[in-house]
């Protein structure tokens, strides 16, 4: 679904007359569940720059980044995400494991999170080029070390 | 030739490599990753719906699937800037769509295998063999579990000539380094064929 689309739905969904998806309480105990997208306004795809953030794709805080309690247009997980790669760079599935969020929900905040320039993420190693003879030389000296 | 890194790869600089852990059910992907990584091995959820997004959508968000589809990953760092993540695929067949994307850019992968039910790494093996990603096939070991040589397991396995077949116990820490030590040089070996094959 176009990201639009999906935007359209959350809102109309929340739009009033009828409860918003996920809202209903399955019992006492287990309270309100609430939709994974719908921390991410119903998209399921980050922003304009349409980039699929790769599982390794590694994350660093922007060199403009606020301290995450300056800015209140950000959500609590989009700041949590912040607060995971303040200490030091991380993947984006150390993120979601981290948050503890689903993979696809930390792709859309992350995305979120690198249009504002908070973050920085970098490429992943494009499948017809993997590092050189050196690298993998490095990473068996690496291993056996360990 | 070899090229000299640029950092336009990346902001960071820093570079991580995957390895992928496949096999059926019950193996030991697992205990192989946390046998082996430096931390308490990760487990992160992808949504179903979400991979499944270009062709659903006929009914808006409110009717979305959200089963999850957990995969458990580990890391090992070989020096500052440099790490290397290995990841247990889904044990499911009907999860391939997530190894497509798991395979994407990973540096190789190991299957582990059982040789009370070796059909179980049968699709793992074709999955590897058909996109030409380098692999090792690592049996483990099982107690109660009758011996075989690597050579009957290769053969076991119809192997393409060369794919290493390693005996090893996923609960050890050293053993799963040699597994990963015979994939990284079988991987340099496949590369460095392939970029001699571009050349000639």
């Amino acid at each position: 679904m176009s990201r639009e689309r999906a935007l359209l739905m959350a809102e109309d969904s929340t739009g009033g007359r009828h409860e918003p998806p996920g809202s209903q309480w399955y019992d006492n105990e287990a309270g309100p569940l609430v939709r994974p997208y719908a921390m991410t306004g119903g998209r399921t795809k980050p922003g304009p720059s349409g980039v699929r953030f790769d599982l390794i794709a590694l994350v660093s805080l922007g060199t403009g980044a606020p301290g995450a309690d300056d800015d209140t247009s950000l959500g609590p997980e989009h700041r949590a995400l912040i607060e995971l790669c303040r200490d030091e760079t991380q993947s984006v599935a150390e993120l979601a494991a981290g948050a503890d969020l689903p993979v696809g929900v930390v792709r859309v905040l992350l995305g979120d999170l690198l249009e504002l320039a908070r973050v920085t993420v970098s490429r992943p190693v494009p499948p017809a080029r993997l590092p050189d003879e050196r690298i993998l030389r490095e990473v068996i000296e690496g291993l056996r070390a360990l | 030739m070899v090229s000299e890194p640029s950092d336009e790869d990346g902001d960071t600089g820093a570079l991580a490599l995957k390895i992928l852990v496949a096999g059926g059910f019950g193996v030991g992907k697992t205990t192989l990753v946390g046998a082996v990584s430096e931390i308490r091995p990760l487990r992160t959820e992808e949504l179903l719906s979400e991979v499944g997004q270009s062709v659903d959508d006929t009914d808006g968000v409110d009717h979305k699937v959200t089963t999850t589809v957990a995969m458990d990953f580990g890391r090992i760092t070989i020096r500052s800037g440099l790490s290397l993540y290995l990841f247990g695929t889904p044990g499911q067949d009907r999860f391939w769509f997530l190894w497509d994307e798991l395979a994407q850019g990973a540096l190789g992968a190991v299957v582990l295998a059982d040789t009370r039910r070796l059909q179980d790494c049968f699709p793992a093996v074709d999955y590897f063999e058909h996109r030409h990603i380098p692999f090792v096939v690592a049996v483990n070991c099982f107690a109660g579990a009758r011996a075989y040589g690597a050579h009957d397991v290769s053969r076991a396995l119809d192997l393409d000539q060369g794919t290493p077949v390693v005996l090893c116990d996923a609960r050890d820490r050293d053993s799963g380094k040699e597994v990963l030590i015979r994939l990284v040089e079988y991987a340099g070996r496949m590369y460095t064929a392939r970029l001699l094959d571009s050349v000639s």
